[in-house]
């Protein structure tokens, strides 16, 4: 009876032992993560309502919580705001359009070599993105070989520039967040059982039936993914209009960056800043309820 | 029905080509300019040379820039693998409350813009009158690089066969011992892929880095900075070096665990 009773309490302690363990585990990171994400996101929102201090030196506010700062941000910067998200949804739009015959190609039709193009899909990013915007501002600039053949065979007219445009801004996003859309969509077209589409096919759908009914639906979860992973960044990029763009397709990122570190406009920034995070993550939300799809990470 | 077939299947073959060709010719432009005669701006092709390979340090401040961005990239990597990997363990080998709590402050910073999360961490810094350099930058790439190691390292742990433990502790190894001899081991090329995920983001990030450091100059805010007056051909050889590095150590990690699995 003692015997069992100790027994007992030595699978207690080790049950008290391994409920701990998990906390000890997430201790660290999650400190980490409350102390450099959280609290600095609560420090952005208390400073969103501050105002300059009276006969203050520029860069110096105090705290008086006029969230008026919001309505007056929102309505000096509404162009740039919109922007962002036409240019990040026409980005998304693309690079899911590029994107998914890749993904579907690496998937289905590149046997041996599936691994290899999947590294190669990673692999630019091992170039600085900074040198390849930079290159694609050469490629399409002035001196760049691709303006001489488009104005050669009158694609474009002699003289529109292919840089500093909206087009070279939204080309620009697209081509750098295009990894983070092939590599779900690949995740989730991999995943499929080739035995559901021969299925399809046996019951005598042809191609375009089996891909809508078949593997466009199983693929959604990847779709979901990459293109929040593609829509997220690119709305809140500011290196793609500020190498490609002009001053008329400034994007909000660039207003935050420029009321920060040139204006010392501190709520201004982080009044512009929080709006752009609860607009994103408003959307987010609301395109995860209507895709249906909870398992994101 | 038979050309039908022929082209859908060749026409994803032609759309691939074109697809690569797409992702690959802006990295094929800094790998052909590497070699331009172009002195210290790099916008014309002037002439072949070697010159630039043979001294990547030759433009000034580069090598500065690049040893900056390997010192954080090396400790930040360190701290957010050995944090990260944690989470993951915790996540996916324990049960504990608050499980979607975690879940959520996992996914958050990467549904943050960039530009918020260097905004708001410089905010604060400065509020504690801290000042940006390189301690706050590594600071703000550990932050953002756990939930990327987290994720990464989470699906392979989930991917192991629990059987392959099972029979571990049925050869009356204790828990101690399965998790060193079976588990780490089987989940090691994950983290391994997380750490080099973690690298190259911290390597290659700017926005967040630029809210953060000061005067502290990196690879790539040598590279945004030099490009208002013309980058250097040195910066677009150590571009291509890092491309064909993470290459080959792709690669290579892929064979190394290809023949282990023989």
């Amino acid at each position: 009876m003692a015997l069992l009773h100790a027994a007992g309490s030595k699978v207690s302690s080790l049950k008290e032992k391994r409920s701990l363990l998990p906390y000890l585990l997430l201790a660290p990171g999650i400190l980490w993560l409350f102390a450099f994400f959280i609290l600095p996101i609560v420090n952005l929102a208390q400073t969103s309502t501050q105002t300059p201090l009276a006969n203050g030196d520029t860069g110096s506010y105090e705290q008086t919580f006029r969230f008026a700062n919001y309505i007056d941000a929102f309505v000096d910067n509404k162009e740039q705001f919109s922007r962002s998200f036409i240019y990040a949804f026409l980005a998304t739009a693309l690079a899911l359009a590029i994107a998914y015959p890749l993904a579907y190609g690496i998937a289905f039709k590149s046997g041996k070599y599936k691994n290899l193009l999947l590294v190669l899909v990673v692999a630019p990013f091992f170039t600085s993105f900074l040198l390849r915007t930079i290159a694609w501002k050469q490629i399409l600039g002035e001196e760049g070989p691709v303006i001489s053949v488009f104005r050669g065979l009158h694609i474009i007219g002699q003289n529109t520039s292919l840089t500093a445009s909206a087009f070279a801004v939204v080309t620009g996003l697209t081509y750098n967040f295009l990894p983070f859309m092939t590599l779900p969509l690949y995740a989730s077209l991999e995943r499929i059982d080739p035995r559901t589409m021969e299925a399809a096919g046996d019951l005598y759908a042809n191609a375009f039936t089996t891909f809508r009914k078949v593997t466009l639906p199983l693929s959604l979860p990847g779709v979901v993914a990459g293109t929040l992973l593609t829509f997220i960044p690119a709305a809140g990029d500011y290196v793609n209009a500020a190498i490609l763009g002009n001053p008329n397709t400034k994007m909000l990122g660039n207003v935050i960056e420029s009321r920060f570190f040139k204006i010392v406009d501190y709520p201004t920034a982080a009044a512009l800043s929080f709006t752009l995070m609860t607009a994103i993550l408003v959307l987010v939300t609301i395109y995860i309820r209507k895709a249906g799809t909870e398992e994101l990470v | 029905m038979r050309i039908t077939w022929w082209f859908r299947k060749n026409l994803i073959r032609v759309y691939m080509i074109l697809g690569f060709t797409y992702l690959f010719i802006p990295v094929a432009y800094t790998f052909a300019f590497s070699f331009n005669n172009g002195g210290k701006s790099n916008l014309v092709w002037k002439g072949f040379t070697l010159g630039n390979w043979q001294n990547p340090c030759g433009a000034p401040d580069v090598c500065v820039a690049l040893g900056n961005s390997i010192r954080v990239g090396v400790i930040s990597t360190v701290l957010a693998t050995i944090l990260g990997t944690l989470i993951a363990f915790a996540i996916g080998r324990h049960q504990f409350k608050g499980r979607s709590t975690i879940n959520t402050l996992i996914f958050l910073p990467m549904a943050t813009p960039e530009v918020v999360l260097g905004a708001s961490l410089l905010a604060m810094f400065l509020n504690l009158g801290i000042n940006p350099g390189f301690w706050p930058v590594v600071i703000a790439h550990v932050m953002f690089c756990i939930s990327f190691v987290v994720v990464t390292v989470k699906a392979r742990i989930a991917s192991l066969d629990p059987r392959l433990e099972q029979a571990a502790m049925d050869l009356y190894a204790n828990e101690f011992e399965t998790f060193r001899k079976v588990t780490l081991p089987l989940v090691a090329p994950g983290i391994a892929g997380a750490a080099l995920l973690a690298f190259s983001l911290s390597f290659d990030d700017f926005i967040i880095t630029n809210f953060n450091s000061g005067t502290l100059t990196t690879f790539p805010k040598f590279v945004y900075v030099a490009s208002a007056r013309g980058i250097p051909p040195q910066a677009n050889v150590i571009g291509s070096a890092m491309f064909f590095l993470a290459l080959f150590i792709v690669i290579a990690g892929q064979l190394v665990s290809r023949r282990k699995a023989r």
